[in-house]
């Protein structure tokens, strides 16, 4: 069982209590209803998979109960670093080299 | 007393406390404090089981949890038959009864031993290569005829008695193995004063330090060292000491599964005690002290009971004052054997000759044994033992060849050398190095929070192992954020060395060779099977692994894999790294299901949810069925009706009279906020903002796709206060999809989400006359058509508590759902079911709330939905807003198949024949007479007997289905094709007239 | 909202019984007891950072800010769940409901207090008897008196706040709560061996 750090509860905690979300940054349009064909198709069955670092959601349903953003390997299963919903992914990731 | 074999003033145990028990249903005395191995060989009995595949006579081979042959079954009583409890782990108790496995019709004549004839048959891979043809045999034949051969144990019939136990805890120093190494990282890290478990597998710390005599700490010998440094540190506030507990398993960020037996040992576990009880540990900083595990010779006929590991037989004459044999031989490559020769001649037990596989070996312990009188042999090899079911004699010969000499003895103590247990290291996802001069392998990289200490990082000595252990333990303390330390250091004053052997076959059992000298015992692996995997083709460990089944056995090939390694590499003519290790996988030791289910049985299995009014409905004798987690009441039965009797009754008297249901499992979200209506618009496809306070409206949610997710219907009971309700199943999902909605894609909406399923019981009164039965128990409510209109909601109380009072149907009958704090429930339930009596209402269940619902072609998400309806599939095009900009599926329903002709659309079927019912699920097509496979354009969804409309009805989902209106269609089933017709989706009351009625 | 319907008129119809979950069910073990507790008025309180200042006034307790801690006073405890989140528990026949009625800052409080039932587990074993289903570290330095949290027993989800050095309150939703007190009865059982 892994620990997650919260960024809003501002500590780790059991996996237990998380739930993931999917992929992070995949913005919603602000004129959904007028996307094209294509973009509604990126936005909405298009996922990235990578093998590596993923940009993650994930909510701390059975703790603080927010969404925030996560950053994880996928070879390794480590988490990087996590970030409170709404922040940019961040520039920089601690520890890894790319 | 206590066996034959039991040396009077040797070992440690208490000869006053002796312990009955039995083996095969023949009865011997051990004494408390023996492992039943231990009183097996006190009485002299070596033979205690059969191999897996050959069926050979087996006996014990050592003293610890790495036994890969004397597997017995415990058998308590008769739901409690353990198999596979390895005999060198299962503590005495008085009474303890013990049956050998896998043999037919005894231990010592057994049937199945026949294979060890026909061995040619089963070499390596035999399986993948015999039983192939005929194919249909496999399941008939083959595989039931091999399962019952190649037994290990019988399982208990019976459901388990006991109980199991978990606990969850935290710690700054974990330290697995409790050895000397062990011991004295803990006391580092206890004197810092941290939180420090100390686990270890056996009952007694110590570790080595139980066979090694000629240890000394702190002035005291070294096991009487162990025993005191235990008893200090359990009496630290900040130390767990955890005997008899296993880490079976390392996983990621230092969490690690423990296994703590608790109860296996006692002759009366008590009523509170588990049998089991689960650690899962999160550690700052684990310290492994493994240890190392002794590995056999491999050489001719090294199986025979009586042949033994030599550190295993020191235990059993150090530990348990017990003999192994009155004759013994010892066939070592390496210095460790000697200590047990030493220590047996010194016992009185006649040590008949070492043969040593090394040249010109020096040192301390060869001077002593040569001092003792004991004949050595150097240069020389065991090259197969004799006897069968015990050992008798052992046949040297030089190693390099010449004349064989035969020694009778009574058991063969071995050592080829001593393994690192590198199991939880690599667990740990370590990547292990090879140490090419001591040839073994160690941790190399590490890659957790963890250091290993002593003899499972390669460690020689004892000096060395607690220098090294105390410093890291104090490291481990220190980086989990302990201060000073105040502890000293113990001080090895006398200690053994460890020397490192051989690897892989000895002379005898060269590649020229065909004997049976087993690399696995319990997979019953020789060395000729290794060389003849490579012979095939295997070229990776982990094909010969996996082809020859070598470490694959419930032992993980504990004493076998660097044997096998080195056999495969020889063959090969590769280097060891160049070949590889396999990869080492929890658990390291077999764990009983029990254990990893603990809590969860029973009632603790999955929470069981029940409402305010459950009590009520099951004194009706209501017949409940599951909804997620919820039980609800799916019928009333009266006496002697049957369901369909039931159902039948329940649904006419709610269109003719009223009905009560229980409808407190809907989910309930409020919906708070200044910008409530905002955000109700984006998650529902309908218009929201023009909703009146005081009015309903039925609301559908879909996914961004476009498809269905969720219905429900919303009260606004305020402009900024919205009551919403789900399905029962949806409840969970729903409020977490509005959740992220609100929370990741409209965060600056003003507005929150509270689940309020359980703080209302609901109580659903439907029918003609549900508002005479409500009115009269209600306060401050105006119940009439004109202030109280359908799909409306109002505020006030019933029955003097507060009541949100929903005009709503469900049932197509004029309809209310009362909505009470849940505490009051029952009591409402019951006030409105007493007013219910004087006007022949009736409770009603989720099956005729299902019938009376499909009566009026309502659908319910989930079962007329499949995730892939849309709302114009479902024929609820009206419930979406057309003048939206915007609501989550907007634009998935423009999506191009969403719009195309031909999907399938949700429509009535009434069968040709009224009294036939259909199946759910039931396959619909044009034309009956098609070939095989038809084309399938559709399939019923719900299906129902309809006492109110005297016929069958069903709902389904059929391709272009609104276009096929009177059309006839064809349902195939089993036994005929049933025909229908294609209709509208609302069966009964098509106008309406009745939810004003 | 609250109020759109209170009438005049009362028919007065006696007053329905109120029937709590568990009511009354207690287990006692070596080192720990655990009790169902007493019903209690509760509100879930939602707002952001600019109303709390006037919602800890209409309370009469400064609502904390941090996580995973608690705010008690004169028999009302307001726990942090979240960020904007906390639930309000009045042991003293208060309703924290009215009193957060006239506040006009910006909030939503909805009146939980049939949802959820509250279990006391008490005595030197409580820690460990919690431990056998809850992840969380439980160790007074991790997780001191007064410090709350959402968390998991088993497979349920539970509110948990220190009481004191040997107590806790368990707070679960109503049909959770045979599974919930079962676990912690089974919790104590063990700790107590």
């Amino acid at each position: 069982m892994l620990l997650i750090r919260c960024p809003y509860c501002e500590e780790e905690r059991p996996e237990l209590e998380f739930r993931n979300a999917g992929e992070a940054h995949i913005a919603r349009s602000a004129n959904m209803a007028g996307e094209s064909d294509h973009d509604f198709e990126k936005f909405f069955f298009i996922r990235s998979n990578p093998k590596g670092i993923i940009y993650e959601r994930w909510r701390h349903v059975h703790g603080c109960a927010r969404f925030f953003n996560a950053v994880r390997d996928t070879v390794t299963d480590k988490f990087v670093m996590t970030y409170k919903a709404g922040e940019p992914k961040p520039s920089k990731l601690p520890g890894v080299t790319k | 007393m206590s066996g034959a074999l039991r040396i009077s003033g040797a070992g440690r145990l208490s000869q006053a406390k002796t312990a009955r028990f039995s083996f095969d249903g023949q009865s011997y005395t051990g004494i408390e404090g023996d492992t039943l191995a231990s009183a097996l060989l006190a009485n002299g009995v070596h033979l205690v089981g059969r191999s897996f595949k050959y069926h050979r006579p087996r006996g014990i081979l050592s003293a610890g949890a790495e036994e890969p042959n004397a597997l017995v079954q415990i058998v308590r009583d008769d739901a409690r038959k353990t198999p596979n409890v390895r005999a060198t782990v299962q503590e005495l108790y008085d009474g303890l009864a013990a049956n050998s496995q896998n043999r037919w019709p005894s231990l010592s004549f057994d049937v199945g031993a026949v294979n060890d004839l026909a061995s040619p048959l089963f070499s390596a891979g035999f399986y993948y290569k015999t039983f192939m043809w005929p194919k249909a045999a496999w399941k008939s034949l083959y595989e039931p005829k091999i399962r019952e051969a190649a037994g290990l144990g019988i399982s208990p019939d019976r459901p388990d008695p006991d109980h199991y136990s978990s606990r969850y805890a935290h710690c700054d120093v974990l330290v697995l193995g409790g050895g000397a190494a062990g011991i004295a990282a803990a006391l580092a890290a206890a004197e810092t004063g941290v939180r420090v478990i100390l686990a270890d597998e056996q009952a007694e710390f110590g570790g080595s330090l139980r066979f090694e005599s000629g240890a000394k700490i702190d002035g005291k010998d070294g096991f009487t060292w162990a025993q005191a440094a235990i008893a200090r540190l359990s009496a630290m506030d900040n130390v767990r000491v955890l005997p008899r507990t296993t880490a079976f398993g390392y996983y990621a960020q230092n969490f690690v599964g423990l296994v703590e037996r608790v109860s296996d040992h006692l002759k009366a576990p008590g009523h509170d005690q588990p049998r089991e009880r689960l650690w899962q540990v999160r550690a700052k900083r684990v310290v492994l002290a493994s240890g190392a595990i002794e590995r056999h010779m491999v050489f001719a006929n090294n199986d025979r009971p009586g042949v033994m590991l030599a550190g295993a037989a020191r235990t059993f004459l150090n530990h348990y004052g017990v003999a192994v044999g009155r004759n013994v031989g010892v066939y070592t490559a390496n210095d460790s054997a000697y200590g047990a020769a030493i220590d047996l001649k010194k016992a009185g037990v006649n040590v008949a000759a070492i043969v040593d596989l090394r040249d010109n070996p020096t040192g301390p312990v060869i001077d002593e044994a040569r001092a003792l009188g004991i004949e050595i042999n150097f240069g020389r090899a065991v090259i197969r033992a004799g006897g069968k079911l015990r050992v008798s004699s052992m046949t040297v010969q030089p190693k390099n060849g010449g004349g064989e000499r035969t020694i009778a003895v009574d058991a063969i103590l071995m050592s080829a050398g001593w393994t690192p247990s590198v199991h939880l290291f690599s667990q740990s996802r370590g990547k292990v190095a090879f140490n090419d001069e001591t040839k073994r392998f160690v941790p190399g990289t590490y890659a957790q929070d963890c250091v290993s200490v002593g003899a499972c990082s390669g460690t020689d000595g004892l000096s060395a192992t607690v220098d090294e252990a105390y410093v890291a333990g104090a490291k481990a303390a220190r980086d989990a954020g302990a201060k000073a330390a105040k502890g000293t250091k113990p001080k090895v004053d006398a200690s053994e060395s460890w020397s490192r052997g051989m690897l892989g076959a000895a002379p005898g059992a060269g590649p020229d060779t065909t004997v049976k000298a087993f690399v696995d015992f319990q997979n019953d692996v020789t060395a000729k099977d290794i060389r003849q995997a490579v012979h095939e083709g295997m070229r990776s460990i982990e094909h010969v692994k996996r082809f020859t089944t070598n470490g694959m056995a419930t032992d993980q090939g504990k004493t076998s894999n660097m044997h096998g390694l080195a056999i495969a590499a020889e063959t090969l003519g590769k280097p060891i790294p160049e070949v590889g290790l396999t990869t080492f996988r929890a658990p390291y030791t077999p764990v009983t299901f029990g254990a990893i289910v603990s809590h969860a049985r029973g009632p603790l299995f999955d929470p069981t949810r029940r409402t305010a009014i459950h009590p009520w409905a099951e004194a009706q004798g209501a017949v409940f069925e599951d909804v997620g987690q919820w039980k609800r009441a799916w019928h009333f039965p009266k006496a002697g009706e049957d369901m369909h009797a039931a159902v039948d009754r329940e649904c006419v008297a709610v269109r003719n009279q009223a009905g009560l249901f229980d409808a407190s499992t809907l989910g309930k979200i409020e919906v708070v906020g200044p910008d409530a209506a905002k955000f109700m618009e984006l998650l529902y496809t309908n218009p929201w903002e023009k909703l009146e306070p005081g009015r309903c409206r039925y609301g559908i949610m879909l996914r961004e796709d476009g498809f269905i997710y969720d219905d429900g219907v919303v009260g606004r009971l305020a402009s900024d206060r919205f009551h919403v309700t789900t399905t029962t199943g949806g409840a969970p999902r729903v409020m977490n999809h509005m959740e992220d909605y609100l929370q990741t894609e409209f965060p600056h909406l003003n507005v929150w989400l509270t689940s309020i399923t359980e703080q209302w019981a609901v109580i659903a009164v439907q029918g003609p006359k549900s508002r005479d039965i409500i009115e009269p128990l209600v306060e401050g409510i105006d119940m009439s058509d004109e202030a109280l209109p359908h799909m409306s909601v109002r505020e006030g109380k019933i029955c003097g508590v507060p009541t949100r009072l929903f005009r709503m149907s469900f049932t197509g009958e004029r309809g209310f759902e009362v909505n009470v704090p849940a505490d009051y429930g029952q009591a409402v339930w019951e006030a409105l079911w007493a007013e219910g009596q004087k006007h022949g209402a009736t409770a009603y269940g989720t099956e005729a709330m299902h019938v009376l619902r499909a009566e009026k072609g309502y659908i319910i998400v989930g079962q007329d939905t499949d995730g892939t309806v849309t709302p114009n599939d479902a024929g609820l095009d009206w419930a979406v807003g057309k003048k939206k900009a915007d609501f989550v599926g907007i634009r998935g329903l423009t999506r191009p198949d969403l719009v195309a002709k031909g999907r399938k659309q949700l429509v009535g079927l009434k069968t040709k024949d009224p009294k036939v019912v259909l199946e759910e699920g039931a396959q619909i097509v044009e034309d009956p007479k098609q070939a095989i496979p038809m084309k399938m354009i559709g399939h019923v969804t719900s299906s129902y007997w309809s006492q109110n409309c005297g016929r069958s009805i069903a709902l389904a989902l059929v391709a272009g289905g609104r276009d096929r209106m009177g059309d006839t269609l064809y349902v195939p089933m089993p036994n005929g094709v049933i025909e229908v017709e294609v209709t509208g989706m609302v069966f009964f009351d098509e106008t309406g007239g009745r939810l004003n009625g | 909202m609250a109020k759109v319907a209170a009438k005049t008129a009362s028919t007065a119809s006696p007053s329905a019984e109120r029937r709590p979950a568990l009511a009354g069910r207690t287990v006692s073990a070596t080192g720990v007891k655990v009790e169902v507790l007493p019903p209690a008025e509760r509100i879930s309180l939602r707002a952001p950072e600019a109303s709390v200042a006037a919602l800890s006034k209409a309370l009469g307790l400064t609502l904390p800010k941090q996580p995973k801690t608690s705010a008690s006073k004169g028999g009302r405890t307001a726990l942090w769940l979240g960020p904007d989140e906390w639930l309000v528990i009045d042991e003293a026949g208060k309703d924290p409901l009215a009193d957060c009625a006239g506040v006009s800052a910006l909030h939503s409080s909805v009146g939980v207090s049939h949802r959820n039932i509250a279990i006391s587990v008490a005595g030197p074993a409580a820690e460990a008897a919690i431990n056998s289903g809850c992840p969380q570290d439980l160790s007074l330095e991790a997780f001191p008196v007064g410090a709350a949290s959402r968390t998991i027993l088993g497979k349920a989800e539970i509110v948990l706040l220190r009481t004191a050095d040997e107590a806790f309150r368990v707070e679960c939703w109503r049909s959770f709560s045979d599974y919930v007190f079962t676990f912690l009865s089974e919790g104590a059982r063990d700790a107590a061996g």
